[in-house]
């Protein structure tokens, strides 16, 4: 394979093999981005038979509600659960190929359009976080590796608190001090942009705090580098080496780390819309998790994987875009 | 020594005393109700103020963080215990044993942060066991990541070339020369897991899936703090504050180390 590839690179004109290589690593990606929805669907599948209880109670309203035998056999019936344990696995991958994620037992309402209505809230509150939390780490790395020997002290501790702050004491704190002593802000997510306010920053800083770290050691890495001594070493100053070398390969780390990141903002956003009351996709995941409603809990947790693994690929594409060193790869 | 890491001894110094003889630092019973004290704020007599039955807050932070503590150590343990076998696995396996294990670490960073943990709580139920078992499990791929690569670059090295055509086994390979090369990223890995464990956990607590109240543990506190937060927050604010604490403290600490293994 490696052999034939570079004799392509001989033969063909440079950019054709680049663009070859590019649509096998997205054919390689995608194939990954399958593997990985189709093991996650039949683990959470299988893991989540392993709960004690019968379902049909659950579909009835959990153990409390004293449903009548006929009532738990339609119910068995409704949902195939009177199949065998391999044929039900079947019928719901199938139904997932086309889309279809069944039916929520709590909210009497289908998981496709549960997570609709949810989907976009939370969209919205992780992706400004994540530009929020981007904006405040560059800030403070780049704060930190120009601003003299406090500046350094002050900034690296700084993102070290930030990044241990759980999400909720967060919230209870901007809380005491925006809405109850200064009464800025609303304590709860109302409509409009003033709601959302408090629930960024909550989600902003903890994910700062790691950003900056990062891009704090990256900076510092590059500017110890080769290429920033040439640039030096063409004339360059100070600043032009700081801001048009060395920011670039710092961005490197970070934009690896935004699947990531993207991925930690929707585990936080569990709480944090919980804490303040907006309507989203993690405040339902946890809600789902409470009442045991295994079809919301899946589906949920497909949506996640699947907008984790996209975000995960764009960033990897965006990667290659900036270091060129990855387009050989 | 830098301050920071001096401020981060000093808290874990305080936090270890307050977990091994808590009644030095508070002599009142944690569990002591008093119905007319309900709900004071911080005043000189409850410097943290009082929960809904009168209990005083500063006892109850300080006597719960043995166990708060634990419960961090032990979700770590159990992460990193689960990383070492995969990482080792992966590290030192056959091929095929690597790819396997890599794809399934990538099925599981799917599930972000506390996610897993929440899968985990579905199918058995919440409780302090169990939440300490789905924090440790949610944090074993991130670590599993990090010694995998660690025990390959051991691999590559020449002295463990030498090994090889010394023909030392590949038990004694392990156990002589790679887990002591890996170790030092090991504890480096400890120290800064032990505060995004407590984190974690009292995350899940806070959620009502963790420790229940009214046991003297920071997430049941938190937990019972709760249903208050809007006009009695002292009883939320102060254990969240030594959770930060013990996070900061134990990731300055971590850094620390790692610096120093850098340099030296």
């Amino acid at each position: 394979m490696a052999g034939s590839l570079s004799v392509d690179l001989v033969a063909a004109p440079p950019r054709a093999g680049a663009r070859g290589r590019l649509i096998r690593w997205v054919l390689l990606r995608l194939g990954g981005v399958l593997f990985v929805l189709w093991a996650v669907a039949t683990v959470t599948f299988f893991a989540l038979r392993l709960i004690p209880g019968d379902p049909a109670e659950a579909i009835l309203g959990g153990p409390g509600s004293q449903a009548s035998a006929e009532a738990l056999a339609q119910a068995r019936a409704d949902y195939g659960l009177d199949q065998p344990l391999f044929t039900q696995y079947l019928v719901y991958l199938g139904h997932l190929a086309v889309g279809d994620l069944g039916d929520s037992y709590a909210l009497r309402e289908s998981v496709a359009s549960v997570i609709l209505t949810n989907l976009w809230p939370t969209l919205l509150l992780a992706v400004l976080s994540l530009a929020v939390a981007l904006a405040i780490a560059l800030g403070l790395a780049v704060w930190s590796t120009r601003g003299g020997r406090i500046a350094a002290g002050v900034g690296s501790l700084l993102e070290v608190v930030a990044a241990a702050v759980p999400h909720f004491w967060l919230a209870i704190s901007l809380i005491l001090l925006f809405s109850t002593f200064l009464g800025w802000l609303p304590p709860v997510s109302v409509p409009g942009p003033l709601g959302l306010v408090l629930p960024v920053v909550t989600l902003a800083i903890p994910l700062a705090g790691f950003l900056g770290q990062v891009m704090r050691e990256a900076l510092l890495d590059a500017m110890d580098s080769p290429f920033v001594l040439s640039a030096r070493a063409r004339g360059e100053g100070d600043g032009g080496v700081f801001w048009r070398h060395a920011l670039r390969h710092a961005a490197i780390p970070a934009i690896g780390l935004v699947g990531w990141a993207f991925g930690s903002l929707i585990s936080g956003a569990v709480v944090v819309e919980t804490i303040f009351a907006r309507q989203g996709l993690g405040r339902s995941l946890l809600g789902a998790v409470q009442s045991r409603d295994v079809p919301l809990v899946i589906g949920v947790l497909l949506v996640v994987a699947l907008a984790y693994m996209v975000v995960t690929t764009l960033t990897d594409l965006a990667d290659r875009a900036i270091d060129p060193r990855l387009k050989r790869a | 020594m830098k301050i920071t890491s001096v401020l981060a001894l000093a808290i874990i110094a305080f936090l270890a005393l307050a977990a091994l003889a808590p009644s030095v630092l508070a002599p009142g019973d944690p569990l002591a109700i008093a119905p007319l004290d309900s709900f004071q704020p911080p005043s000189l007599a409850h410097i943290f103020g009082t929960d809904e039955s009168g209990r005083d807050i500063y006892t109850r932070v300080i006597h719960g963080t043995g166990a708060s503590l634990l419960i961090g150590i032990a979700a770590t343990a159990i992460g990193l215990g689960l990383a070492i076998v995969f990482g080792l696995l992966a590290g030192f396996g056959p091929r095929w044993v690597d790819f396997g294990t890599t794809r399934l670490l990538e099925v599981l960073f799917a599930f972000p942060g506390l996610l897993f943990a929440l899968l985990f709580i579905v199918i058995y139920g919440p409780g302090v066991v169990t939440s300490t078992i789905a924090v440790g499990l949610s944090t074993a791929p991130g670590y599993a990541r990090i010694i995998r690569s660690r025990v390959i670059q051991v691999r590559t090295s020449p002295y463990l070339e030498a090994a090889v055509v010394l023909g030392r086994g590949s038990t004694t390979r392990i156990v002589r020369h790679v887990l002591p090369n890996v170790a030092g990223s090991l504890f480096v890995l400890a120290t800064l897991g032990v505060g995004q464990s407590i984190v974690w956990a009292s995350s899940l607590s806070y959620l009502g899936l963790g420790a229940v109240p009214p046991a003297a543990e920071w997430g049941a506190m938190l937990s019972a703090g709760r249903t208050y937060i809007a006009s009695f927050w002292w009883m939320t604010f102060f254990p969240g504050l030594f959770i930060v604490l013990s996070a900061a403290a134990t990731t300055l600490l971590g850094r620390a180390i790692q610096q120093k293994g850098r340099e030296s």
